[in-house]
């Protein structure tokens, strides 16, 4: 079978498994999320197939628009997605059947999480505007259901309201797209597009709305405000999904109109993205940084590393509008292998949140703490997500990070030099999203998993349950492999690159010991599995020669803390106080955090308060104007709403007369 | 043959490292006491401390984790790599290709993400003071740090350090104004990244302005030895760093004979002991600064960075 009749096939089963479940109900929901995990491996292996044969195929199925019909096809770019989406999916799917055993009410979320999946699988497949919109809106309108799983909570019902808002909103942005891009011809298939390249103009246009709709949905600054609210909102699994795979398929519709379907770009679009993703990576980090809710923290840091994609694809944009198509692959392959490896180590980390969740009753940092004695094997896997999330070597997420650096580094070859400044510049602050990547998680892993717990809850937490721990153990793998091993991970991703830019790194997979090298060997290598043995090997030796030799003597005691311990588990750092420094140096202008300290007049014995306030200034400056430009906007339209029916006669009339005249001036 | 050399300078090169650092801590802190009139430890006093603490029983805290007692290992191998692939007396290591300087700086990177993580696994107020205050300098320490490799690979052509220093060493870089900027941030970093005053001091106790101390504060034994030790190879990485960057007079190229890396290793000895006695001297000069502070001396760092690559770019020549 042709690897995209597989696929549809299988976008077609996961989407049956709604009704399914429907039908069986709640007791078959341990057998439809097990159906969902094998649907998405096969997925997997279908992506990984059509990757490896690097072919396309096409399909065209006899529903949607009567003379156009539903065109489909599996190129390598969408086979890089398909890949992610699979294995994403099939540890999420995995660690459902654990985490919604207990679930009171499972059928408000089981009809939807299949058919989610199938959702997205059906956006990578379509060829055609009308059934990649079809899809996308599908795709949006059951995973908003997902957020509203637990409708109860008031908090819930905004984080919905603000996602449907916002998703509407792309998906407008998306429908003038494609209807620029399908011209006045209206050439809704992608061949048809790809055939007629617009004006430079118009592609600046299209890409400008591309930003809007796919950002909106990927999260990038300033359109990620929905995504704190409403990925957390969701039952874990739906997380792990909404963040690793969801704004990964934003991902790819960017890709596919940017590189596939319009012609090279100005450079300035290029400068643009690259502008946009280097800030939404600042500013989401610095968000989870002060973040106290677990899962939203991660939500947060999800806006970092669409940022760091989008950082890359615009270098490719730039690399590719100035005619150098091998270090355009560079930059593309390290925003796909950066892609998948998010996927990775989001998809586990908020598994694991998700089971802490379970286990403490709260997403709180500051209600956990020593869970790490409590859930030893959720504690060893998170420690693997937060080490190769904090982009540190051998672990998978600092080899895609490198790669970008190293596309960085290539900068000087680029023509225009405001671009020749602007890239050092993006690429010390992705720097300093990488840096802050690393307090944010050593934050999230030391207050929750480490030192002492804070409340009775966390001191009697139990361990996940062995889906999940199997589904993080999965992806924890993944983080592993694709670290030490990053060189055929990028082999298997060349074809994308190659589709996309006309040319792809040189094949990695034969250099000596599998090093990365992606320019030249004189340019800058690395090699993720040496690097990793040699730490593994030294710790090792350092650890056999001391115990065989020294000493092995080890005494248990109570903590020494300079000789005053403190038995309150408060008084131990806290989310806030980690994260004070930072808020003071970086958040007093990029968050506008303030901190003021409330002192009883003398001779009061009340307590002293201390409040810190750090609101993210994308609602100050964009969302609050025009919430308030709304409502002035319905206030004024308020006065039509009780007109004589003479007045609203002449309206009719008035607008009719306009009408007619504009008609007659450009018909 | 050189195959052989090569395996054989990356050997020395492992071995002397951690054979040397100590030593170079004891050397600071001599010539720090004679600065002060006073006589001072022995210069393999910090090899004596480090033996004995090898020798003693660890007390690990009641509410300490495994990763707790793996934390040592992991910072101290982690450091030992890094100090083993920044050349010292030689370029030709043959295991240079593994990684570049980003990869040595996350390298870094690692081992404070454990020490961090370290810190935090007792549950005392100390621990998570220094762990925060240690990730607030490396958020401004890191981008200034990649700024500054910026500026070398774009003199320079590569981010791998050996090729680097051989371009140094070339006689076609001659003196530069955006080289010289490189220098004085990545020293900056360099005080900044080892802890040493005026932003941290290496030398107190019980104080609330303390930082690495802080978060060791609940190690002892084999575990505070591994620590640091893992502290004093920081400091001669960097000065190694520094050294083959910037001054890579006489530094071995691939293709010497053996007298040419003997000479190479004494006058990287040389050097090693010029820095540590400037350090020395630099810190009994300057008073320590406030925490809120540091920030604003790395962001000078930051600063020296990008204007070092821009200046690259404006003209290659300067």
């Amino acid at each position: 079978m042709p690897p995209v009749d597989a696929a549809a096939l299988i976008a077609g089963a996961l989407l049956a498994l709604g009704p399914a479940a429907l039908a069986f109900g709640g007791p078959a929901r341990g057998a439809i999320h097990a159906a969902a995990t094998l649907l998405c491996l096969l997925a997997a292996g279908t992506g990984g197939a059509a990757l490896l044969t690097g072919t396309t195929t096409t399909l065209t199925l006899p529903i949607g628009l009567p003379w156009l019909g539903a065109r489909l096809a599996l190129d390598p770019l969408a086979a890089v997605f398909v890949l992610l989406l699979g294995l994403g999916g099939a540890a999420a799917s995995l660690s459902s059947i654990g985490y919604y055993r207990h679930d009171p009410a499972p059928l408000r979320s089981l009809p939807f999480q299949p058919p989610f999946l199938g959702a997205m699988l059906a956006v990578l497949l379509a060829a055609d505007a009308f059934s990649f919109l079809m899809a996308w809106e599908v795709m949006s309108l059951l995973s908003w259901a997902l957020v509203m799983v637990d409708h109860r909570d008031a908090a819930t019902r905004q984080a919905g309201f603000v996602y449907l808002v916002m998703a509407a909103f792309g998906t407008l942005a998306l429908l003038l797209a494609f209807g620029l891009m399908a011209g006045p011809a209206g050439g809704y298939g992608f061949d048809a597009i790809r055939a007629l390249p617009p004006a430079p103009l118009t592609v600046a246009a299209i890409l400008g709305l591309m930003l809007l709709g796919a950002g909106s949905k990927a999260g990038l600054v300033p359109l990620h405000v929905w995504l704190p609210l409403a990925h957390p909102a969701a039952p874990s699994p739906v997380s792990a999904l909404m963040s690793g795979v969801m704004t990964k398929v934003a991902v790819y519709a960017f890709l596919r109109v940017a590189f596939d379907l319009m012609p090279p770009a100005p450079w300035w679009a290029g400068s643009a993205v690259i502008v946009l993703g280097a800030g939404s990576a600042v500013l989401g980090i610095l968000l989870a940084v002060v973040e106290a809710d677990m899962k939203r923290a991660l939500a947060c840091s999800t806006i970092e590393n669409i940022g760091v994609i989008f950082a890359a694809t615009g270098l490719a944009l730039a690399f590719r509008s100035g005619g150098m198509p091998a270090l355009a692959a560079l930059a593309l392959s390290a925003a796909l292998f950066h892609a998948l490896n998010h996927m990775a180590m989001k998809s586990l980390l908020f598994l694991g949140a998700g089971a802490v969740l379970h286990a403490t009753g709260t997403r709180m940092l500051d209600r956990m703490g020593g869970l790490i004695h409590r859930m030893p094997a959720t504690a060893a896997l998170m420690l693997l997500g937060v080490t190769a999330i904090a982009a540190l070597p051998p672990l998978n997420g600092f080899a895609s990070e490198w790669l970008v650096f190293q596309a960085v580094l290539a900068s000087p070859a680029l023509p225009q030099s405001a671009l020749q400044m602007l890239v050092p510049a993006a690429g010390g602050l992705l720097a300093l999203a990488a840096a802050l990547a690393a307090a944010a998680f050593v934050r999230l892993y030391g207050v929750a998993f480490l030192g002492r717990p804070r409340t009775p809850e966390a001191a009697a937490a139990p361990e996940a349950d062995r889906a999940t721990l199997a589904a993080m153990g999965a992806l924890a793998l993944l983080c592993l492999g694709a670290g030490l091993l990053p060189g055929l991970v990028l082999d298997l991703i060349a074809p994308a690159a190659r589709q996309l830019t006309g040319a792809a790194l040189p094949a990695q997979a034969h250099q000596p010991w599998l090093t990365l090298i992606p320019v030249s060997a004189a340019r800058g290598t690395y090699n993720g599995l040496l690097v990793g043995l040699f730490v593994a090997l030294s710790a090792g030796l350092a650890a056999g020669v001391i115990h065989r030799t020294a000493s092995r003597r080890l005494r248990r005691a109570p903590a020494w803390d300079c000789g005053f311990p403190q038995s309150l588990p408060d008084s131990q750092y806290g989310a806030g106080s980690f994260a004070q420094p930072i808020r003071r140096v970086l958040g007093r202008t990029l968050l506008n955090a303030r901190e003021t300290v409330h002192m009883p007049p003398p001779g009061d014995p009340s307590a002293a308060r201390l409040t810190v306030t750090a609101a993210d200034p994308a609602w100050a400056a964009l969302y609050a104007p025009l919430g308030r430009g709304v409502n002035a906007t319905a206030a004024y339209a308020n006065r039509f709403q009780a007109l004589s029916i003479r007045r609203y006669l002449s309206l009719v009339f008035g607008s009719l007369v306009l009408l007619l005249l504009g008609l007659a001036l450009w018909g | 043959m050189g195959l052989i050399l090569s395996l054989l300078v990356q050997g020395v090169q492992m071995a002397l490292v951690v054979a040397l650092a100590p030593v170079l801590t004891g050397v600071v802190r001599k010539v720090k006491a004679r600065l002060t009139r006073r006589r001072g430890a022995p210069v393999l006093q910090p090899w004596r401390d480090i033996l004995k603490l090898l020798r003693k029983e660890a007390i690990v805290a009641d509410s300490a984790s495994w990763v707790f007692r793996a934390a040592p290992y992991v910072i101290f191998a982690a450091t030992w790599v890094a100090a083993a692939l920044v050349p010292t007396f030689a370029t030709n290591l043959q295991f240079s290709w593994s990684a570049d300087l980003i990869a040595i700086v996350a390298l870094l990177g690692l081992a404070r993400f454990a020490l961090a993580l370290a810190g935090m696994d007792v549950g005392t107020a100390f621990g998570g003071l220094g762990a925060s205050r240690e990730m607030l300098f490396a958020t401004v320490a890191e981008p200034a740090m990649l700024l500054i490799t910026f500026t070398l690979a774009l003199a320079a052509g590569s981010s791998q350090l050996s090729t680097i220093a051989g371009a140094m060493a070339g006689p076609e870089m001659g003196l530069r104004v955006s080289l010289g900027m490189a220098l004085v941030a990545l020293t900056l970093v360099a005080l900044a990244e080892n802890g040493r005053i005026p932003v941290d001091n290496p030398a107190t106790h019980l104080e609330l302005t303390m930082v690495h101390e802080a978060m060791v504060l609940e190690y002892s034994g084999r575990h505070l030895a591994m620590i640091e030790l893992a502290a004093s190879l920081k400091l001669l990485l960097s000065l190694s760093l520094i050294g083959c960057v910037f001054f890579p007079w006489g530094i071995a190229a691939p293709g010497d004979g053996v007298t040419t890396h003997l000479t190479a290793a004494a006058l990287y000895l040389a050097k090693i002991a010029l820095g540590g006695t400037a350090l020395a001297i630099f810190e009994t000069a300057v008073a320590k600064m406030r925490v809120f502070r540091v920030p604003d001396f790395l962001g000078i760092a930051l600063m020296l960075g990008l204007l070092g690559t821009l200046l690259l770019f404006v003209s290659r020549g300067l």
